[in-house]
């Protein structure tokens, strides 16, 4: 069917914009007993940063920031690379979404 | 117990609008019900299978497995919308007006159907996926098995009810109206999935962002409200879109609406076709 082909040559062309995986500054966050530790990170502004989001609690997480646009499910025990960036300064709240009630975190840009 | 019972009904919502839109747009085709449950029960099958391997799909390609492989179920299911709906440009007048005539279920052969079916499966994957790990983790926490059953249960269950309203809602359309209104509900639903797809490439790093914020509307409907959620899910709605997202939303909607006038056989848009004029099925699969 030459519409799907249509189709998948659009998607094609949409996903292949390939933007380098530049190697940047990485941050870690411990999540422990659905808290997140440091629960304030500060991150220089204008530049994309790695954060590793460790989780020690036997529960998966799913890491998420409306601010940030960002939403990462991460298994218990295990870790997961989350890019941000370059930001502009401010705050940015981010929380698990599975303990809302105590996982909440924030990072400061400047 | 109702702490998990939210979480559980936010995930299972986008599965049961899509489910209530996909049994909408299949409305009139034979053996409809088999293939969506069929879809149904295989994505729940799946969401149990990516549940158990998150670990492995979280450090996938250099940590970026999660977030492809959610873009990589998204965009198949935009495919698979557009398939439909560019299906229906070319039957669908034909489908409706046999439907009046006839008065009962006609069989308008299979291509849609298993299209519609991938999506199902698609929907409930994702958002089982993350129910299933969800779930898991409050036995890992040792929450009591109350709690656990309850909650899914009645988040399951609030869930399927939203959707089933969604489906009466659309089915009290009439009939000769009925497919144009299925028709831009999933050319919006595909839109919206394609932004979201752009939003999960932008996270793994391979597509700018082009703008962090390019509107913020969450404080006069924000995304995490009812409606906000409803509208995301539908129309794709974001209080606080990237450009990335909006783009992707416009091009999509674009190519499918155009993909669809491009293949209405229709000599005369949006008059009543007139009878016997009629193609079939086959003029155009």
């Amino acid at each position: 069917m030459r519409s799907i082909r249509i189709i998948f040559a659009g998607v094609l062309t949409f996903g292949v914009m390939p933007q380098a995986f530049a190697a940047s500054e990485s941050y870690e966050i411990v999540i422990l007993n659905h808290r997140f530790e440091p629960a304030e990170l500060t991150i220089p502004a204008g530049q994309k940063v790695k954060l590793v989001v460790d989780n020690r609690d036997a529960t998966p997480e799913e890491f998420e920031s409306k601010e940030l646009r960002r939403e990462k499910v991460i298994p218990g025990h295990s870790k997961a690379t989350i890019l941000v960036g370059p930001l502009v300064s401010g705050e940015y709240r981010f929380f698990g979404e599975f303990h809302e009630d105590t996982a909440q975190g924030k990072l400061i840009v400047k | 117990m109702l702490g998990a019972a939210v979480i559980v009904f936010r995930e299972i919502l986008e599965a049961a609008l899509i489910i209530a839109i996909v049994m909408g747009a299949s409305r009139g085709v034979a053996g409809r019900g088999r293939w969506v449950l069929g879809g149904i029960l295989i994505g729940i099958v799946g969401s149990v299978i990516v549940a158990a391997l998150a670990g492995t799909i979280v450090e996938a390609m250099d940590g970026r497995g999660q977030e492809l492989f959610n873009a990589g179920i998204l965009l198949a299911a935009v495919i698979m919308l557009a398939w439909h709906n560019v299906w229906m440009s070319a039957h669908g007048r034909a489908l409706a007006s046999q439907m009046k005539q006839v008065g009962r279920d006609v069989s308008a052969g299979m291509k849609p159907l298993s299209a519609l079916a991938l999506v199902t499966l698609f929907a409930v994957l994702r958002e089982g996926s993350e129910t299933v790990l969800f779930l898991y983790g409050l036995t890992a926490s040792g929450t009591g098995g109350l709690a656990l059953v309850g909650g899914g249960v009645l988040g399951l269950a609030a869930g399927a009810a939203i959707g089933w309203f969604l489906y009466r809602g659309l089915l009290s359309i009439p009939i000769g109206r009925f497919f144009s209104v299925t028709g831009w509900l999933v050319l919006f639903l595909a839109a919206g999935l394609a932004a979201n797809a752009a939003g999960f490439l932008n996270q793994a790093g391979l597509l700018p962002a082009l703008s962090m914020q390019l509107w913020d509307t969450s404080q006069i409907l924000s995304q995490q409200s009812w409606f906000g959620t409803l509208l995301h899910i539908l129309i794709g709605y974001h209080d606080r879109p990237l450009g990335v997202e909006v783009v992707s939303y416009v091009v999509t909607l674009t190519v499918i609406y155009m993909l669809m006038r491009w293949v209405d056989p229709s000599p005369a848009r949006g008059l009543p076709r007139p009878t016997g004029g009629r193609k079939g099925a086959s003029d155009y699969s």
